[in-house]
């Protein structure tokens, strides 16, 4: 499907929305959470870029899966180290082997059932606490209401992730074209929840 | 008017505004690595309007030179002097002219930001084009040294001598050319094989010159975050040229291993993104 010159404008915003997080968002942070969230924009940063240059066929690419998978794990790891001290090592430990064994299940060659069940798995948790853990940070006072706006780009991601899940798996729910449509627009919603809910938290 | 305005089109075409345009960026950058803020407008003015006459001048008098090697490219045919609008004569004129009054208002306005000038303008025209591009596919080093002159040529008008980051800067911008021109070598392979211009692809095989693509972006990224980090670029900065570095290195590593002729466009696009953006990043 051809992008539209508006899908490129938002996929432009969303990536120069990206950078400004990397280049004034991430002062005064852990050094791990200044790597994870750098990690988790800079992905959002060159994809939105390399969508705009290359259209939506790059999405056929099969590295895809890999790269996406590295967005939820390290903002998920960056929001654990930042808030959840306690919950630190065995959330980095699961960041790590979970990317490890996604990237593993896309690149050798498996049958059944695992590759989509490790995925699920990985986009679930790191899904669910980027949605509920500044939800809960926000209602509990520990962190400014505005927060919750991270909650909001996390309940996004799962949309996106999922829709993109379905569009991967040859059986969409949603049509291509709907979904293709959707993405952009999602994209950029997702971001600008992110980078208003990291700047007033 | 109509022919004055057919006219203009076609001279405008034979300046290829998009590389000059990406080249005169890349010589403000190294000017205001050294001068930001920038308060003199009339030193960024005289170094806008002479980097652009020089490298415009340069610019036509290659078309001028591989006016018979354009005609054989498909991709080249519809140049201005490949297709008749613009004579010969009328062409060398013009980039001569141009390539003056570039060097000479640069040399007016600094003797060593004039003589980096016209260095480039002669390792471009005299020893690229004429001596070594239809000799060697190595001729594109050459190539890529006159595409480093621009940023050297800002640094040392902006600093007032050189410095390692101006050769830093310089070797940045040298390193990302075959990024560059070698991704475009490989899709239009057909095209300089009918011209019969030697190049990576045609000399070393596709592989071989992916490995050297993937090898010079990682000098490029080195060398310009060198830069950056001498510049005295806020960490933040350095932080978005760290991503965008990355992602020039693994399309260049994904182009290795997974080669398609999509991922090579890509490569092609993203690496004229980088620079720009580099640019960009100095520049603020």
């Amino acid at each position: 499907m051809k992008m539209s010159p508006f899908d490129r404008i938002l996929l432009l915003i969303t990536g120069l929305l990206a950078a400004y997080q990397i280049a004034y968002g991430l002062d005064g942070l852990p050094v791990v959470v200044v790597i994870a969230y750098t990690t988790a924009f800079g992905v959002l940063l060159v994809a939105g870029l390399l969508l705009v240059i290359l259209g939506f066929e790059i999405l056929d690419a099969p590295v895809v899966v890999i790269v996406s998978t590295l967005i939820p794990l390290s903002l998920a790891t960056g929001l654990i180290w930042e808030h959840l001290i306690s919950f630190r090592a065995i959330y980095l430990l699961f960041a790590i082997l979970g990317f490890i064994a996604v990237s593993l299940s896309r690149l050798i060659p498996m049958q059944g059932k695992l590759p989509p069940i490790l995925l699920a798995v990985v986009h679930g948790i790191a899904g669910m606490t980027i949605f509920l853990l500044p939800i809960i940070l926000s209602i509990s006072g520990q962190t400014t209401p505005g927060f919750v706006l991270v909650g909001v780009g996390g309940a996004l991601i799962g949309v996106g992730g999922l829709l993109l899940a379905f569009l991967k798996s040859g059986k969409p729910v949603f049509s291509q074209k709907t979904i293709l449509t959707i993405l952009p627009g999602l994209l950029f919603l997702m971001t600008i929840s992110f980078v208003a809910g990291f700047k007033s938290g | 008017m109509n022919n004055l305005k057919a006219k203009f089109r076609a001279y405008w075409l034979l300046v290829k505004s998009l590389q000059t345009g990406l080249l005169v960026i890349t010589g403000m950058a190294g000017y205001m690595s050294a001068r930001c803020p920038v308060f003199n407008l009339w030193t960024v003015a005289g170094l806008l309007v002479s980097l652009f006459l020089s490298i415009s001048g340069s610019t036509i008098l290659n078309m001028w030179w591989d006016r018979d090697i354009d005609s054989k490219m498909k991709r080249t045919q519809k140049r201005p002097l490949a297709t008749g609008q613009v004579s010969p004569k009328e062409a060398l004129w013009l980039g001569l002219l141009l390539s003056l009054l570039g060097v000479g208002f640069a040399a007016a306005m600094d003797a060593r930001y004039g003589l980096i000038i016209f260095s480039g303008l002669i390792f471009d025209v005299v020893v690229y084009s004429i001596w070594l591009k239809r000799r060697t596919a190595w001729g594109i080093v050459w190539g890529g040294i006159s595409g480093g002159m621009p940023i050297l040529a800002g640094r040392v008008l902006g600093y007032g001598g050189f410095d390692w980051v101006g050769v830093m800067l310089s070797l940045g911008v040298l390193f990302w050319i075959p990024t560059h021109i070698m991704t475009f070598s490989m899709k239009y392979f057909d095209d300089y094989k009918a011209a019969g211009v030697p190049t990576f692809p045609s000399a070393y095989g596709f592989q071989t010159t992916r490995i050297a693509i993937a090898v010079s972006s990682i000098f490029a990224a080195l060398a310009m975050g060198a830069a950056a980090w001498g510049i005295g670029m806020t960490v933040g900065y350095l932080r978005v040229l760290v991503v965008l570095s990355a992602g020039l290195l693994t399309l260049a590593a994904i182009s290795v291993f997974q080669p398609t002729e999509r991922v090579n466009f890509g490569l092609f696009k993203y690496a004229s993104l980088y620079m720009l953006s580099s640019m960009l990043l100095i520049m603020v």
